[in-house]
């Protein structure tokens, strides 16, 4: 990728959804570095999104991925060009055991990173035989997140990591988000400001499926009248890192 | 005593026969949720390739080695059938219910039409290898011996389909592709290429099925892909519409049920106490027999 050039690029995206406008000429960059959070209130198309740039539902609008138009591209095909992807709902298949859901997620030809994601979540190898369905909902979200992080992609894309989880999984899996940024691009959808605060370089906020601010993330955040307009909630607080050796890690 | 052993094994055979069909319309309908109704026709394209083999195909027989080739050949006919089917009719109608329905039933018209515009309306007698043929002795009760063999092909593809899904990556993928088929698109898999091999496995055993179920019914009709289609549908949604084991208990169920009020009843009556089953499961357990065990299902 050549210097300055953002890796992942949409221009004008459009998305009807059962006669709905969802998105009404989404534009926006994501730089080949750090984290880009893609703020917005509840409904205004954060996760139509992230789904138009995978190819998830039909859109308009073109996408360019590394300086390559993706936008004709099928899902399967953008992905292995080197794209996680951990979904709201996280995608974990319950009917699988967890060593599968990983299995399943491996590219080939390609180095599977087993070796960090068990680092990052040890749960994840001490339950390999684990039906996924029987997984608490933080462990479930670490599966996912380890999903993504397992090939050698050049860009993650997480949405809401942190939705519905208990106070002490979010932040393992802020920690998660902050170490897997330390080695590639993230876009990440979230509403929970606390954790954008903390691994944010730079925020998108939408609003009724359009892009109504780009700009430094905390530039945005420490900006209390900034934050009500475009999010409707008070300026978020610091997120502490998880413990080293954090407790309670099923009691999500 | 005796007439008990009859019938339960009898009953396995058909269940077997039964199982052979479903098998690959609760795989398809798992992992792409298209309702077949062309399924049939492949069971037809199975067992008409396999006499038509038998009758003149170099080295393919009657009997022997000769009618193993046979079943080979309309076996392969039915796959390549079903491959054709999944790539030109139903890929392009993906994700568009209506449509497929309409195509596959149409197909499954058009397909005896074919048939029988080739080799006639009436009944073609099927070639019945000595082996398989007359009755063999259990615990003194004679039993047909292409019961055995049925039985003995629905176990093979049973325990064939068991380790595709649980041994093989493909099989990995059409367990996860059942659960959410978009998640692994979205994990870098082309699911359309699993879906053309789950048509084409579910084409293969339907296509052995039309070919041993010659041998049960002793002839072949353009049709009969069809009337056995109705109890197959039944046997899916009785067994829970994406699990092969509950695919298999159904249709043994299902076999057992007919055989015996069929005998004990008027001739006849089974099919109505298939019926009354089926409505008695989807009153009580409406996801089929397997409901409850969502980890096992498609394994």
């Amino acid at each position: 990728m050549s210097a300055g050039r953002p890796l992942l690029d949409a221009a004008d995206l459009q998305v009807w959804i059962e006669g709905s406008h969802i998105l009404q000429g989404v534009s926006l960059s994501v730089p080949g570095r750090g984290v880009t959070a893609l703020l917005g209130r509840n409904g205004v198309g954060k996760t139509t999104t992230v789904k138009a740039l995978l190819g998830l539902v039909p859109r308009t609008g073109r996408v360019d991925f590394d300086g390559t138009d993706i936008t004709a591209h099928p899902t399967h095909t953008i992905v292995t060009r080197g794209i996680g992807y951990v979904p709201e709902d996280r995608g974990v298949f319950s009917a699988l055991t967890v060593a599968e859901n990983l299995r399943i997620a491996e590219r080939r030809p390609g180095r599977h990173r087993y070796d960090l994601v068990h680092e990052l979540f040890p749960e994840i190898g001490e339950r390999a035989d684990q039906p996924a369905g029987t997984l608490s909902g933080g462990q479930q979200q670490m599966l996912a997140i380890g999903r993504a992080l397992l090939n050698d992609n050049r860009l993650l894309i997480v949405d809401e990591p942190t939705k519905g989880l208990a106070p002490r999984i979010v932040r393992e899996v802020a920690d998660a988000v902050a170490r897997a940024a330390e080695q590639v691009p993230v876009l990440l959808v979230e509403q929970n400001l606390s954790l954008v605060r903390r691994v944010a370089d730079r925020a998108v906020v939408l609003d009724a499926g359009r892009v109504v601010h780009t700009g430094p993330a905390l530039e945005l955040l420490d900006d209390a009248d900034r934050v009500r307009e475009l999010l409707g909630v008070a300026r978020a607080a610091a997120v502490p890192s998880a413990p080293p050796e954090t407790e309670g890690r099923r009691t999500a | 005593m005796s007439t008990v052993i009859l019938l339960v094994i009898t009953g396995l055979g058909l269940g077997a026969l039964y199982f052979l069909i479903a098998s690959g319309l609760s795989l398809i309908f798992g992992l792409m949720d298209v309702l077949n109704f062309a399924h049939g026709a492949f069971l037809a394209i199975g067992a008409y390739g396999t006499w038509w083999a038998a009758e003149y195909l170099p080295g393919a027989g009657p009997d022997g080695f000769g009618f193993l080739l046979a079943v080979a050949f309309g076996v392969a006919a039915g796959t390549l059938a079903a491959t054709l089917v999944e790539l030109c009719v139903i890929r392009p109608l993906y994700g568009r219910h209506r449509e497929q329905i309409l195509a596959t039933v149409g197909l499954s018209l058009a397909v005896p039409a074919l048939i029988q515009a080739v080799w006639g309306a009436d009944p073609l007698t099927f070639p019945k290898p000595a082996l398989v043929s007359g009755a063999a002795s259990v615990l003194g009760v004679h039993i047909p011996k292409d019961r055995f063999l049925l039985i003995l092909a629905a176990v093979v593809v049973f325990a064939a389909l068991w380790l595709f899904n649980s041994r093989t990556r493909y099989g990995l993928i059409v367990r996860a592709g059942v659960q959410n088929r978009a998640m692994v698109t979205a994990l870098g898999i082309d699911v359309r290429r699993s879906f053309t091999l789950v048509f084409a496995i579910g084409g293969a055993a339907a296509a052995l099925a039309g070919a041993l179920g010659g041998l049960y019914f002793g002839v072949v009709t353009p049709t009969q892909g069809l009337s056995l289609l109705i109890f197959a549908f039944i046997v899916v949604v009785i067994g829970g519409t994406t699990s092969l084991t509950g695919c298999a208990i159904a249709s043994v169920t299902v076999g057992l049920i007919q055989q015996f009020a069929n005998y004990y009843t008027v001739a006849g009556l089974g099919d109505i106490a298939v019926v009354i089953v089926l409505a008695l499961v989807l009153l009580t357990r409406q996801g089929g027999l397997t409901a409850k065990k969502s980890a096992e299902r498609v394994a």
